[in-house]
Order: structure tokens, then C-alpha cells, then sequence
């Protein structure tokens, strides 16, 4: 306490408007997501300039870029989940389950979504009460849910072809003007998230909960009840998204999910959502998401073999976070 | 921080014959009943008890390792006491969490500020308490206002650059402190306990905290004050109760006692973990004669 200084004798420093800080780094990779599209365009205009590749994207990206938006909540909350794949086929078990009993699609496709929300609360219950970090609970659980998947439908595939005369299926994986239902269910998901995120006492917990879990004791957060329900979100979206895309397919294989973990993460991550928890954005999923999503058929499109594909994707996500973390340390002090 | 003006105490003197003591006849704001907490094997309290008065300010002095923030986080329900029992306003309310101290009145400065450095100004400020509608969703515009209000009211933020947006990230050490005591102003507490307020504060800084504890007092409301800095305890505390290795060394007026024996009773404590003056005041014995409560020229408490 030597260094006594009045306010007046500490040098202002400079604070720049809290309305550019906030949002420097998702100018930056919104930035970089347009840029990366100019090039694909400048590239392959053929491919890039028209309808197609666009309703394409509509229908592939939001399979994982709807557990995304809840898996942005949860590590905002400082967890995450790694079971995500596993629980899109568990839930389509449960569909499978009551459609064949029920013949029902509505009724089949509550029970997915069930069967996902009660798979999250397993993961939720289990990391908060026994108390053990999510990476590992999910990596445990990932297996578990994985494997009860294939023990419950003995390892074999359903043919869904007879759901399209359901008018559930039209609501579900239909076209309404001409763009997939796909899309529009992402748009509804992530204007949901967004409003949970920011305008919603369970993503004022979830904000404190990542950022500070010691000041979330002290000020009486309901940490577990947040956690909890977090999870229980991202197992409920991991489901829908699993039932939507084996309603588009027709089919529902239990092998169904695996590889998306990596880029269903390095969407979270490329949209500015940070690893220690306490920040994260919606908006930077969303586009995260799309550049993820759209550099396979780029670099195909684009005259490069396959082979790039990889090379590109890493080159995006270091370029990406790299941004995020270079704008954030300018921005916030 | 020994070499600075010592401020007029004359207010703080003349107060003295209106304040309370534990005889008085009112029920305790707050009351301890023989707590007792250990963590791990290691008794960090030992049966200790202590009453809280409306309009009083407590100091609770001690060493480190006294168990002075252990004693905090029972009162405010961060840790549940292992023997003994929390009593508000008479009513002995068991399984004491967060959620219930803060409904019945209790807010807290802590020393660790428990503030989240990448979040908004406003969302620190309602913490744990948001503003909401029905459902949950947070009526975000009026926690934004009244954020903007209690910076240029009771913070004295009055930069332009700091908005109820700005994130805690770009506070100094003051404003911080400044941030976590108007947030437990903001919730009407009744009681407002203050762990090591001044640690990091410059000297104009604690001045404006002495006062503002000052004020706590004038509206009628409690509180508890934790500092290691014995002249800021001794200037704004009715009572100062010392905490020696989990136990309460003795409980000390500041109106009977100056604080040069008060500062010779804690030297006791701290080599011999009592004091020989023990017999001196107890709170059934009758009262000692009554000392200048004035400090005497030249240890101006705030020093």
C-alpha cells in the first residue's frame, strides 16, 4: 500500500467504445467468412454463383451446426461436450422404437428428442454430482451411448421411407419456398439460443458460471441447475439434429454422428467462443458454422483435389482464432 | 500508508454515546450460536458467537488464519457450519444457502470482489439477482439504466468511455472495489458485510469507504467490517470483536476502549493468544468506567 496515488494522479488510459470491443472480433471473423467466400467465388464462379451449392449448404450445415448453438452455451459455461455424436443416434433409436410401435412420425420424433434431452441430463447429472470435469465424463459417455445404440438395435439399419407420407415429415425435412426445412429450423435454433444466451437469466448464469464459477458461489448462482440444464439442451438438439438429417436421408444407420465432433467444435471455436468459458456469440457460431461447412464443396469446386481439403480446413481454424484472440486483447484492455 | 493526514474523528467521538451495545434491548439483527467449522480435520472455528445490531457496525479483527472470511462465508451461506446455528432477526433459519442470506437482507463485498472480468458492468451488478419478466427473461434495458444511474450516483464514474456495457476488464483496482460495494448497496441489504473493503484502494479512495460505512450505520442498516488495518476498524466500528485461531479473543466498544489499548490487546493476542486484560470487560460484568473515546493526538485512526 505504498504507492498511494488519487484517482486524478493515474494517467487516463484509453478505452475504446464498448460498442467495438464487443463486437471487434466478430466484425473479424465475419470479415474473414466473407473473404473466404469472395475466393471460393473468384475460384469457381460456376459452382459459387449458383442456387445449388446454396440449398446444398442449406441442408448439410445445420446438422451440426444445431448442436452447435447449445454446445456454444455449454463452454461458455466453461464445459463441454463430447457426446454429442453418439446422442443424434440414440435418439434416433427411441423415434425408430415408437414409430414402428405407434406409427407415428410426430410421436416417434418426440421420443428422440426425449431420449436426447434425458441423455444430456445423464451427462449433466454425473459431471455435476459426482463431480467429475465434462471432457472426461463425455468422453466416457460418448462410448456408452454409442454402444446402447448399437446393443438396442442390434447393429442394424432402418430403412425410413415410409415416414414421407407423414405430413410430420414436411414440417420436419419439407421445402417450404423452395429452401430446406433444414435451414429454417437452424435460423429458429439459433435466434432461440441467441435469446437464452443473451436475454434470459440461464444465459446470465451461464455467462458468471464460465467466467468466474468461484463469484458464481459466492453470489449464489445455481451452478449445477445451470450446468444441468445446458447439457440437457445440447443432448435435446443433438437428437433433433440427428432425427432431421435421417428423415432427409431416409435412413437411420447407428454409425450415425461420428466425425462430426471435430467440426461441430471448430465451429464454436472459429466463431469467437473461448475455450476458458465467459465468452462466446451466437452470431460467430452461425458463421463459424458455414466456413466450416462450405470448404469442402469449396476446394472441390475450386479445381483442388481432395487432398487440400484438410490443409484448408486447419489453415481456417488457426486463422480464425487467431483473429479472435489478436482483436480480443487489443479490444478489451 | 502510516504518514498521511489523519481526518477529523470528532464525528465518529460524538456518535459514540448513540450507538448500540450487545446489552441493548432490541433483537439482534443477526446472531452466531455457537459455531463451529473444520475443514478437512483443521478446526477453523471453535464455538464461536457474536450478535449483530440494527444501525451497528461490527469490526472483526484478526490474524490470518483467524477464520475471520470462514466466519463471512457461514454468514452469508457459502458454507454451512458444522455445530451451532445462524439466527436473523430471532429466527433460527437452518440449511442458510446464498439465495436466502441475500433474500433476507444479507449482501457482501467480498475480498476476492467475485466480480466476472469479461461481462458487462451491468450483468455484475445483478449478479446472481437479475431483473426479469415472466419465464426468466431479463428486462435488460432497466438493469442497463439503473447500472448507468448507480455509476454516476454512488461510483462516481463519471468518464464517458465507462458505460453499463464496458467490461469489468477495463476497471482499475478502485473501481472494481467501487463496483462490488454498490452492488451490495444496490439490493437494500440490511446487512452489509465488507471483507477487506480497503485492500487496494488508494487513500482517497478509503476515505470515501469509511464514509460510506458511516452511512451504512446512519440508515439503521448492520453491518460487519473485516480489515486488517486496525485504525480503519477503529474508526468506523461501534465494536470490535478480535478472532484468534478460531475462537472469539474478546469483544471491545470502541467508545470504552482507545485504540492504543486496543492496538496493545491485539499485540497480546498475537503472541500469546489471550490477553491479560480479560478480565476487564466482559459483556454480563458491569461496565469498566468509560475511557476517552477519542484517539489520542497523533494515532489518528485512517492514518
Amino acid at each position: 500500500m505504498n504507492e498511494i496515488a488519487t484517482p486524478a494522479a493515474v494517467p487516463a488510459r484509453p478505452r475504446l467504445s464498448s460498442w467495438t470491443a464487443a463486437w471487434a472480433s466478430q466484425i473479424g471473423i465475419t470479415t474473414a467468412f466473407i473473404l473466404l467466400w469472395l475466393t471460393f467465388i473468384v475460384l469457381a464462379p460456376g459452382t459459387f454463383l449458383s442456387e445449388n451449392i446454396y440449398l446444398s449448404f442449406a441442408q448439410t450445415t445445420p446438422f451440426f451446426a444445431l448442436v452447435a448453438m447449445p454446445l456454444t452455451m455449454v463452454i461458455i459455461a466453461g464445459d463441454i461436450d463430447l457426446s454429442f455424436p453418439s446422442v443424434m443416434a440414440l435418439g434416433m433409436v427411441g423415434f425408430v422404437f415408437v414409430w414402428q410401435a405407434t406409427g407415428s412420425v410426430a410421436l416417434g420424433a418426440a421420443a428422440s428428442l426425449g431420449v436426447g434431452a434425458l441423455a444430456g441430463l445423464f451427462n449433466g447429472l454425473i459431471i455435476t454430482f459426482v463431480g467429475i470435469p465434462s471432457l472426461v465424463v463425455t468422453i466416457g459417455t460418448q462410448f456408452l451411448f454409442r454402444g446402447l445404440t448399437l446393443v438396442l438395435v442390434n447393429g442394424r439399419s432402418y430403412a425410413l421411407v415410409d415416414t414421407q407420407k407423414s405430413p410430420a415429415y414436411d414440417v420436419l425435412v419439407g421445402r417450404p419456398l423452395g429452401i430446406p426445412m433444414e435451414f429454417w429450423w437452424l435460423v429458429i435454433v439459433s435466434v432461440g439460443t441467441w435469446v437464452l444466451l443473451n436475454r434470459h437469466r440461464l444465459g446470465q448464469n451461464a455467462y458468471v458460471v464460465g467466467d468466474n464459477r468461484h463469484a458464481a458461489t459466492l453470489m449464489g448462482i445455481p451452478i449445477r441447475r445451470t450446468r444441468i440444464m445446458l447439457f440437457v439442451l445440447t443432448g435435446l438438439m443433438a437428437a433433433f439434429a440427428g432425427l432431421l438429417n435421417s428423415l432427409q436421408i431416409v435412413n437411420f444407420y447407428p454409425g450415425m454422428g461420428d466425425g462430426y465432433l471435430l467440426p461441430t467444435l471448430a465451429a464454436v471455436f472459429v466463431g469467437g467462443t473461448s475455450v476458458f468459458g465467459g465468452r462466446g456469440s451466437v452470431w460467430g457460431t452461425f458463421i463459424g458454422a458455414f466456413m466450416i461447412g462450405g470448404i469442402t464443396a469449396g476446394i472441390i469446386a475450386s479445381g483442388l483435389t481432395d487432398y487440400y481439403t484438410n490443409l484448408v480446413y486447419g489453415a481456417v481454424i488457426l486463422i480464425s482464432v487467431s483473429i479472435h484472440a489478436v482483436l480480443q486483447r487489443r479490444f478489451t484492455r | 500508508m502510516a504518514d498521511g493526514p489523519a481526518p477529523s474523528e470528532s464525528g465518529t467521538g460524538e456518535s459514540t454515546a448513540a450507538r448500540r451495545s450487545p446489552q441493548s434491548e432490541a433483537p439482534a439483527r443477526l446472531e452466531l450460536r455457537h459455531i463451529s467449522k473444520s475443514f478437512g480435520g483443521v478446526q477453523v472455528l471453535r464455538d464461536v458467537s457474536l450478535q449483530l445490531f440494527p444501525g451497528e457496525v461490527v469490526g472483526l479483527l484478526g490474524d490470518n488464519g483467524a477464520g475471520k472470511s470462514t466466519l463471512i462465508k457461514i454468514v452469508t451461506g457459502v458454507h454451512p457450519p458444522d455445530e451451532g446455528e445462524v439466527v436473523f432477526g430471532g429466527k433460527v433459519v437452518p440449511n442458510l444457502d446464498v439465495q436466502t442470506a441475500r433474500s433476507l437482507g444479507v449482501e457482501t463485498v467480498f475480498q476476492e470482489r467475485a466480480l466476472a472480468e469479461q461481462l458487462p458492468l451491468w450483468r455484475n451488478i445483478f449478479m446472481g439477482r437479475p431483473l426479469t419478466h415472466r419465464f426468466g427473461f431479463l428486462r435488460t434495458g432497466e438493469m442497463r439504466q439503473i447500472t448507468s444511474d448507480l455509476m454516476g450516483r454512488s461510483m462516481g464514474f463519471t468518464s464517458a468511455v465507462l458505460t453499463p456495457d464496458t467490461t469489468v476488464t477495463g476497471l482499475s483496482g478502485g473501481e472494481r472495489q467501487g463496483l462490488a460495494i454498490v452492488r451490495a448497496l444496490h439490493f437494500e441489504a440490511e446487512i452489509i458485510i465488507l471483507d477487506e473493503p480497503t485492500m487496494g484502494l488508494s487513500l482517497k479512495e478509503t476515505e470515501k469507504l469509511l464514509t460510506f460505512v458511516d452511512g451504512i450505520r446512519a440508515a439503521g442498516k448492520s453491518a460487519i467490517f473485516i480489515d486488517h488495518n486496525i485504525f480503519h476498524v477503529y474508526s468506523v466500528a461501534d465494536r470490535i470483536i478480535v478472532l484468534d485461531r478460531g475462537t472469539v479473543a474478546g469483544e471491545f466498544p470502541t467508545s470504552r476502549y482507545s485504540l492504543e489499548e486496543l492496538m496493545g490487546i491485539m499485540r497480546e493476542v498475537a503472541v500469546g493468544g489471550s490477553y491479560t486484560e480479560a478480565e476487564r470487560y466482559r459483556p454480563d460484568a458491569p461496565p469498566p468506567p468509560p475511557l476517552d473515546a477519542t484517539p489520542p493526538a497523533g494515532a489518528g485512526p485512517l492514518a
